[in-house]
């Protein structure tokens, strides 16, 4: 078969506010391969397939499908262009049939104008068929399974005579067995002469289904080669492959007794967990995304069920069914997602920080006295938020000052141990130097922290001892002298610890 | 950086005090158009029909403040009126049929707490259903017949204290216990804290279902005691009476400026809200406007409220937006 380009981008450039996602990008797939991209979370492509998906404009750059320019506006024009792409996470509308849901927005109509439900029954059944599978047209997608959909989204594709295909991590939410099918799946496909592009942090998939495999970082391609010229330590060491800068304040304070112990600990997206935290010291969390590492830190914090496992704090175990459960413990979270877990969008700074610890403003049964303004100001200064008046709507401040505000929310409970989910998402440079230094300074104090992040830099430099974590569990511990972003990357990449 | 800043405060100023500018507009105005308006007889008057109406609207402020709202309102009025009634009537006691009124209103609305917190059923839907059940109460227990002849039972509803009619002074203290609840008890802020992003509330370590359970309490205090006014103002046990409160609740409510999404609301605005509606009602009343073209103003008055409401909404989302 001939292998020739299918699509090609040359100079794609992108930029969102603060940073250049995509830097002169050059990528081509050729018809009947797979071609894998890797890359660190944020390393950019993700960004690029939703440029090719017509989800975002490129600032600048060519697409070329079959070696013509094409201007992809919206996934509509894409799918005209015969490109499909199956996402990370399945959006689908539980509610639909299969039916339905195959033919979306592109249902046959008749010459009235009518959808036309015999001739969707007849092309769904035929393709069914083709494929082998065992569904009824009418089935709801409810009833189905995660890896039962996404055959489905493939078989769009197919339906829509799609020639190329985008998979952004399909295997992150099914088993090895459905793996199996989804490859015996995405060969076929490739006999037919599809290009298919092929998203993954999974090293052994990677090296089983690639022809030709480019790494991204920092959203530039670092190299693109055929499988044959890569191996699986190159790959980790190109996909990590930078500097360390020594810019992390990182202070160094005597390490205590052990304060909490997770022994055992199960739960829906994670199972057999054990670790413990020592007084005063930084513990990070590595792993990629859906690692499970947010989910285990849900559970200790009581916003998700425990199914079995004990957490003792202070040597004695503890039962924690709620949030408050969690606060009572000195236990307190810092949430990854601002937006959904952290602020109250509409109301003040000083409500968002005294909102913790509301009894402990109360004055002869009355709240809003002098002392919360006090407290509001001391912990406001303390962590140099930014803000016009206490009064001011927390939603009207950047990103870096709604975080040290979600920060002094939880320091007002004096807290023993602070878990911190993602501290720097989405923050600028300075503020996330900031950042590092409160919590440097909370290990100063005596306090412990637990810091899950998805940037490496910021767990070497600022972490005592890193758990790594992949599909579920912890594959790893690593102490300072082991601190090197390969050795994260490799069982983050779900290779164990040999020891 | 500066002049978003600006923007916004300047927003938030309009948003806080512009109901009272408008109160304020419509009180001259209606000075004006008719020279019975600012009398202390009409004025009394206005009070005191908008007494019922108002009562119910604080409840539903620190409903919809919470994310919730209450359209059984009108119906357990209803129910726990003619109870109360019936309650006098048996004992002679208005300690003993005041209790019965205000116990009948928080017993249907610790079911619609429970419907919204233990079942998970939207507030809308638990309340409609609550709207048909109460109502279909009241009219079983009275077999669809109003009860007449009510005796002292009135006093709550007719009586006056030291000049100040009585549903006056009952409005009053409703107004204080919310104004005094949402801004100075951990209740109220929870309140707002639920309202703004009840996940993150919830992660802060707020028990969300028990701020949810107390808020419908409270209204059916509140409900209640709305009851007991409007059955003793209208001289009677009415199963029919007060249908459509519930919207005139909301309308006050709306008016005032306490937000649908959730978060934002005031006892004051509120009020500000109510007599907006009846300062409004009356002096249309007084200048002969037709009946019809009264519910047309009503109407498009609810829509203007909510259109500022949203038009800030999105202003300050786009503020959000431009800052990345």
């Amino acid at each position: 078969m001939n292998h020739e380009v299918k699509l090609k981008v040359l100079n794609i450039e992108k930029s969102f506010p603060g940073v250049k996602a995509l830097d002169k990008i050059e990528f081509s797939v050729r018809k009947g391969t797979v071609h894998v991209l890797c890359g660190e979370n944020g390393a950019g492509k993700s960004t690029l397939m939703k440029i090719i998906n017509g989800i975002y404009q490129p600032d600048s750059g060519q697409i070329l499908i079959d070696g013509v320019e094409v201007k992809i506006k919206n996934p509509i024009q894409a799918r005209e262009h015969g490109i499909a792409m199956i996402f990370q996470e399945l959006n689908y509308i539980p509610e639909m049939t299969i039916e339905e849901s195959l033919f979306v927005g592109n249902w046959p109509k008749d010459r009235f104008g009518k959808v036309d439900w015999p001739e969707i029954r007849r092309r769904t059944l035929a393709l069914l068929k083709a494929e082998n599978l065992d569904y009824k047209p009418d089935m709801k997608l409810k009833d189905l399974t995660v890896s039962d959909i996404q055959m489905l989204e493939i078989l769009k594709a197919i339906s829509y005579q799609s020639d190329i295909i985008i998979m952004d991590e399909p295997t992150s939410a099914i088993t090895n067995k459905e793996v199996e099918v989804l490859f015996k799946k995405i060969f076929e496909l490739k006999a037919r002469g599809a290009a298919i592009i092929y998203i993954s942090h999974k090293m052994d998939e990677i090296f089983r289904i690639a022809d030709d495999i480019t790494v991204f970082r920092d959203g530039k391609v670092i190299d693109s080669k055929p499988k044959e010229a890569l191996d699986i330590e190159t790959v980790i060491a190109l996909m990590v492959g930078r500097k360390l800068g020594n810019d992390f304040p990182k202070v160094e304070v005597p390490i205590g007794e052990p304060i909490m112990k997770i022994t055992a600990l199960n739960g829906e997206k994670f199972k057999d967990v054990h670790f413990e935290v020592k007084k005063g010291e930084i513990v990070g969390f590595a792993g990629l995304m859906g690692a499970g590492r947010t989910e285990v830190m849900r559970a200790i914090f009581g916003l998700d069920p425990i199914h079995s496992g004990e957490i003792a704090i202070n040597g004695k175990p503890v039962k924690i069914k709620k949030v408050k459960d969690s606060i009572d413990q000195k236990v307190v979270m810092l949430s990854e997602d601002r937006r959904r877990y952290g602020i109250l969008p509409v109301r003040s700074v000083r409500e968002n920080i005294s909102i913790t610890n509301l009894s402990r403003f109360i004055k002869k049964g009355r709240l809003h006295s002098k002392e919360e303004i006090e407290t509001v100001k001391y912990y406001c200064d303390k962590m140099k938020v930014k803000t016009p008046t206490y009064e001011t709507n927390i939603a009207s401040l950047s990103g870096g000052n709604q975080q040290k505000v979600l920060l002094a929310k939880w320091l007002i409970t004096d807290p023993e141990v602070f878990i911190v989910d993602e501290p720097t998402r989405g923050i600028d440079v300075g503020a996330k130097y900031e950042i590092y230094r409160l919590i440097s300074d909370l290990v100063i104090e005596g306090k412990s922290v637990i810091m899950v992040s998805s940037e490496l830099p910021e767990l070497i430099g600022m972490c005592d001892r890193i758990y790594v974590m992949a599909k579920g569990e912890i594959m790893g511990v690593l102490t300072k002298e082991d601190f090197t972003q390969e050795n994260i990357m490799r069982l983050a990449t779900g290779t164990k610890q040999n020891h | 950086m500066k002049t978003t800043f600006d923007k916004l405060k300047k927003s938030n100023l309009m948003g806080t005090f512009s109901i009272y500018f408008v109160l304020l507009a419509l009180f001259l105005i209606s000075m004006m158009a008719n020279e019975n308006f600012a009398t202390v007889g009409n004025l009394s008057n206005i009070s005191r029909q908008i007494a019922v109406g108002t009562i119910l609207a604080f409840g539903q402020t620190i409903l919809i403040i919470n994310g919730m709202l209450d359209l059984s309102s009108g119906s357990v009025l209803a129910l726990a009126g003619v109870l109360s009634v019936d309650a006098y009537l048996k004992t002679g006691s208005l300690l003993i049929s005041f209790i019965v009124g205000i116990g009948v209103a928080v017993f249907c609305n610790i079911l619609n707490g429970l419907m919204v917190t233990k079942f998970k059923t939207p507030p809308f839907i638990a309340t409609l259903a609550m709207m048909a059940m109460a109502r279909g109460a009241a009219l079983l227990y009275t077999n669809g017949q109003n009860i007449y002849q009510i005796g002292d039972y009135i006093v709550f509803g007719q009586g006056s204290f030291i000049g100040i009619p009585n549903p006056v002074w009952f409005l009053i203290i409703t107004m204080a216990i919310t104004w005094y609840l949402l801004n100075h008890t951990t209740f109220g802020r929870s309140v707002y804290a639920i309202g703004g992003n009840e996940e993150a509330a919830n992660a802060s370590g707020i028990n969300v279902n028990k701020i949810k359970m107390r808020s419908y309490i409270i209204n059916g205090i509140f409900v209640g005691l709305a009851g007991i006014i409007f059955m003793s103002r209208v001289n009677g046990g009415l199963p029919n009476g007060a249908g459509g409160y519930e919207f005139k609740a909301l309308t006050a409510a709306v008016i005032g400026g306490t937000s649908f999404s959730g978060g934002v609301g005031t006892a004051s605005g509120t009020l500000a809200g109510a007599f907006i509606v009846g300062f409004l009602d009356n002096i249309m009343v007084l200048v002969g406007v037709n009946s019809y073209l009264q519910q047309i103003v009503r109407g498009a008055i609810i829509a203007l409220a909510v259109i500022y409401d949203i038009y800030f909404k999105t202003t300050r989302k786009k503020l959000k937006a431009s800052k990345g």
